[in-house]
Formats: C-alpha cells, sequence, structure tokens
C-alpha cells in the first residue's frame, strides 16, 4: 500500500494488477484465475502464496506460536507449519511416474494406425511406378553411372572393379 | 519427524559443481568428437584422394569412358 502511495506521487507509473483490483474491488470481481496462484515447480520454490488460504482454528494458534521462538515449537509443529505454506515437498514433487510408459504406447499405437492407413493408401489411391523403377532399367542406369564413372573417389565407382567387372568385396 | 536421522545434504557449491562437472565433460567430448572427426573422416578421406590422383592417367580414364559410349561429341 505504501508502493500504491509513492506511484501516485510519481504519477501514476507501472501498478500491478492485483493493486488495480483491490482498489475496485466493488465494481470488479476478481475470479480464482486472476489471483496470485499456488504452484509446484523446481523452478520457483517460494511460491506467491501459502498452500491453505483458510486456516483452521488450532491452525490459526499455531501462526500464532510460530511468532515467538521457534526453538519452542515441536518437530511436529515444524512439519505441520511447512504443510500450511507447501502442498508437496521437493522430493515429493519431483517423484517419477510411468507416465512415460503410457506416452510411448500411446504414440507406438497410433503410428500403427498410420502404417494401416498408408498400406491401404498404397493398394487404393497410388498409381503404378514410373518405369525408371524397373530392375532392368536401374540395372542400365547403373551401368551407365559406373561408364561414366561417378563419384570415382569414394562414392559408387571406387565400389566397382574395373579389373575383374564385379562390385569389389 | 521420523526416529531416524538423515544425513544433512550438501548444502553449497551445487552450481559451481554442476558447471564443472558439464564444463570438464563438454570439454572432453567436443575434444573428443574433434579427433574421431579429424582421424576417421578428414585424414581418411585426404588420403582417399592422394592414393587416386597418385597414379592417375587422365587420357586413360578418357579413353576407357569413350570406349563405354557414354559420350555425344565423340565416339
Amino acid at each position: 500500500m505504501l508502493a500504491t502511495r509513492v506511484f501516485s506521487l510519481v504519477g501514476k507509473r507501472a501498478i500491478s494488477t492485483s493493486v488495480c483490483v483491490r482498489a475496485h474491488e466493488s465494481v470488479v470481481k476478481s475470479e480464482d484465475f486472476m489471483l496470485p496462484a499456488y504452484v509446484d515447480r523446481r523452478d520457483y520454490p517460494l511460491p506467491d502464496v501459502a498452500h491453505v488460504k483458510h486456516l483452521s482454528a488450532s491452525q490459526k494458534a499455531l501462526k500464532e506460536k510460530e511468532k515467538a521462538s521457534w526453538s519452542s515449537l515441536s518437530m511436529d509443529e515444524k512439519v505441520e507449519l511447512y504443510r500450511i505454506k507447501f502442498k508437496e515437498s521437493f522430493a515429493e514433487m519431483n517423484r517419477r511416474s510411468n507416465e512415460w510408459k503410457t506416452v510411448v504406447g500411446t504414440a507406438m499405437f497410433f503410428i500403427g494406425i498410420t502404417a494401416l492407413v498408408i498400406m491401404w493408401e498404397k493398394l487404393y489411391v497410388y498409381g503404378p511406378l514410373p518405369q525408371t523403377f524397373d530392375k532392368e532399367w536401374v540395372a542400365m542406369q547403373t551401368k551407365r553411372m559406373l561408364d561414366m564413372k561417378v563419384n570415382p573417389i569414394q562414392g559408387l565407382a571406387s565400389k566397382w572393379d574395373y579389373e575383374k567387372n564385379e562390385w569389389k568385396k | 519427524m521420523a526416529p531416524e536421522v538423515l544425513p544433512k545434504p550438501q548444502m553449497r557449491g551445487l552450481l559451481a559443481r554442476r558447471l564443472r562437472f558439464h564444463m570438464v565433460t563438454g570439454f572432453v567430448l567436443s575434444l573428443g568428437v574433434a579427433a574421431l572427426y579429424k582421424v576417421g573422416v578428414a585424414d581418411k578421406r585426404k588420403k582417399a584422394y592422394a592414393d587416386f590422383y597418385r597414379n592417375y592417367d587422365a587420357m586413360k580414364d578418357f579413353e576407357e569412358m569413350r570406349k563405354a559410349g557414354i559420350f555425344q561429341s565423340v565416339k
């Protein structure tokens, strides 16, 4: 609130949405999603709000006790305070799961369906292959490429034995 | 909370440790890949070209191609 007073002195500069909403609560009703939310995220260790919004009577009493010296708190009370502030611990939020199996399985399943679709497509949609794919044509094509000595150093012609007239072993 | 007390985890120098590990690993892997490429690809290719052209007779090559009948300008 001090911040908004300073801003009004400076000249109505950038004010956060939540501050504006608080100022106009009589006109604007703020939905749940507009308010700061709690998140369990490894890269956001201290969320904007505590996990438990509405404290029970015993929790309120505990919060009062928290204002005194912390050495007077028992272990259970410390854990209770932690659980008020946070939903899952880092160990809990980072636990591994078996979700990847479901994901991989579903992906493979749909790839399989796609395979069936492609098989149907080859059978009922596509026309014949051009003659350049016939075995005889490819043989004549390869012979001509060898005659031309295509890529004689590391490529096609380098794999052909010109003395014995066969592919190198 | 529980009766057994867990050992205190490493609290400091986590980023430094991670950086050191990844910098060393990255350096070693980069050098390794570069060395393997130099030997397996670059040097191999240079040798192949040198060997090919050491005793290369362009006219003989041309005659072979001409006899095979691939040219249009000379039969």
